[in-house]
């Protein structure tokens, strides 16, 4: 199994949290360069553990091991040598609820480029209103820049959140169920942007809806119980699995 | 039987309810009277000389003049304390949040700082006043601020500790999935987050340090004067209401009261500014 345009690849990924039993079961996976991979799988099947690992989230929480390996274009992210900030910039993360820092929306979206000093002076407005348009929330809040952020509503906050992390140029984008906790209208403006940006940034999203996946997915991950029970393109996978669990959760068993 | 049953649980709840109102009353009723005898007392002696002008015939004593020493001296002493100990438990409270945030080392501060808070204010008085005497000082301006810093530190720390702890780690998240640092991480976005809960902290802190008599008496010292340096013996409101209270003159007696008018007044425009200035910058903070 080696894809043409492999741009992530993992190699025999164990996670374990306190005492319990391991999170991810000997994971091997690649994930295509420039499309929507989608993890699929029920709740507690090691989805989002999986997504944490590729933005070395995971060692945030208490507790937490891993061991094996992420290569990012062939590069391993926990060699000892790399620096978890530049790992992380280049991966930008909707997490399941949006966030504002606490500061206006001009200064969330400027705040990663300020820390990477990516842009200065005069040329931030351009680039704060660049991202805010690819995050298609420019004609909805330039009349507001310097309001707080919190005013927004939450479908507008995701959004702001997609360019917040747009405007640290990152290459791959990680969505950990990003449209969980909004309206059905503003979760559909979400999966529009993912589908718009596939084709510049590599982007992996976690869902626990088969339709989400559905409508999102060039290559899917299907899991079950931290194990990688299938994955390959989308197409084959949901018209002809070849995996009997597969087949059930497609069915909607469980 | 079921009836008896809950009517027992009826009665039960109504007792209860009735301990808890009288709790209420006890501590409303005490703070009413206290808020009317400092009125009553203290309004007829208040007058423009009295906050206008230094005493006259000696510390306090006299029944001209007016307490201005002790006014100046009470604000710089109780600024100066707070700024200082701001500058200290900052830190100590982000290093908590951001590096060692549930680890036994965390409980060990916690514990540490719960202990400075008991400790008796004439204990840090004494600690400062031999501190001083070792190192040839004499009470002053500058070893008030030291010791009512040092009285404050535990109070800050802990007040803006308990904020921090009701910060959501996802924002702390958001920050790192940018790639921030989490020195960038604490100063850009926990200390804005936090700039509420940094206000009403302070704000507490002072209202402790101003209020303070013991830990000033020997650091600070007494005097007539308005201090003119770091190195002044500074008056301070807390000792001026003990000295006038201590005198047998009924008129001086009085001026105590309008003494302590004078004190409660700078404590209420001061929680009122800064119940303003949380509200102004709470419009930005993720609740």
């Amino acid at each position: 199994m080696t894809l043409p345009n492999t741009h992530i690849e993992i190699r025999n990924l164990n996670a374990f949290y306190d005492r319990t039993e391991s999170a991810l079961k000997n994971v091997n996976l690649e994930i295509p360069r420039q499309q929507i991979t989608v993890i699929m799988g029920p709740s507690g099947c090691g989805k989002t553990t999986l997504l944490k690992t590729l933005n070395r989230f995971l060692e945030l929480t208490d507790g937490a091991k891993i061991s094996g390996e992420v290569l990012i274009d062939g590069e391993n992210i926990y060699s000892p040598d790399r620096d978890v900030m530049e790992i992380r910039k280049k991966t930008g993360l909707l997490a399941q609820r949006p966030y504002m820092l606490p500061m206006s929306i001009y200064e969330n979206v400027a705040y990663g480029m300020r820390i990477h000093s990516l842009t200065r002076g005069k040329e931030m407005d351009a680039a704060v209103q660049h991202y805010l348009e690819m995050a298609g929330l420019w004609d909805e809040v330039k009349d507001r820049l310097h309001a707080p952020a919190t005013r927004l509503s939450i479908g507008q906050q995701q959004r702001l959140c997609l360019a917040r992390g747009l405007a640290v140029e990152p290459e791959i984008l990680l969505g950990d169920e990003p449209t969980s906790a909004l309206d059905p209208i503003s979760a559909a403006n979400i999966e529009k942007l993912l589908l718009d940006l596939k084709h510049q940034y590599t982007t992996v999203v976690v869902t626990h809806t088969l339709r989400q996946a559905k409508r999102l997915a060039d290559y899917v991950i299907f899991m079950y119980l931290g194990e990688v029970v299938e994955c390959g393109p989308a197409k084959e996978v949901f018209e002809n699995p070849k995996m009997e669990r597969t087949r059930g959760y497609l069915a909607g068993q469980f | 039987m079921s009836n008896w049953h809950f009517r027992r649980k009826h009665v039960a709840e109504s007792i209860a309810k009735f301990f808890m109102l009288l709790s209420f009353l006890i501590v409303a009723a005490s703070l009413i009277s206290i808020l009317w005898t400092i009125l009553s007392k203290g309004l007829p002696s208040l007058s423009w000389s009295m906050i206008s002008q230094t005493p006259k015939g000696g510390y306090y004593l006299g029944k001209e003049g007016g307490i201005l020493n002790a006014i100046i001296g009470s604000l710089l002493l109780a600024v100066g304390g707070t700024i200082i100990a701001l500058l200290i438990s900052l830190p100590i409270t982000l290093y908590l949040e951001t590096y060692i945030a549930k680890t036994k080392w965390a409980r060990y501060v916690r514990l540490t700082m719960d202990i400075l808070w008991g400790i008796p204010s004439i204990v840090y008085g004494a600690f400062g006043f031999t501190l001083m005497l070792s190192l040839g000082l004499r009470a002053s301006l500058l070893g008030g601020i030291v010791v009512l810093a040092l009285l404050e530190i535990p109070i800050l720390t802990r007040a803006m500790d308990e904020v921090l702890r009701l910060m959501p780690d996802e924002l702390k998240h958001a920050s790192y999935a940018l790639g921030a640092s989490k020195l960038q991480t604490a100063v850009r976005v926990i200390i804005r987050q936090m700039m509420p809960g940094i206000v009403t902290a302070s704000l507490l802190a002072f209202g402790r340090g101003i209020g303070d008599a013991a830990s000033v008496l020997f650091t600070a010292g007494y005097t007539d004067r308005i201090p003119t340096s770091l190195s002044s013996p500074t008056a301070s409101l807390p000792l001026a209401i003990f000295f006038q209270l201590g005198t047998p003159y009924p008129e001086v007696q009085n001026r105590a009261y309008a003494s302590a008018l004078i004190l409660t007044l700078i404590v209420l425009v001061i929680s009122l500014g800064s119940r303003l200035l949380s509200a102004r910058l709470s419009r930005f903070i993720n609740k």
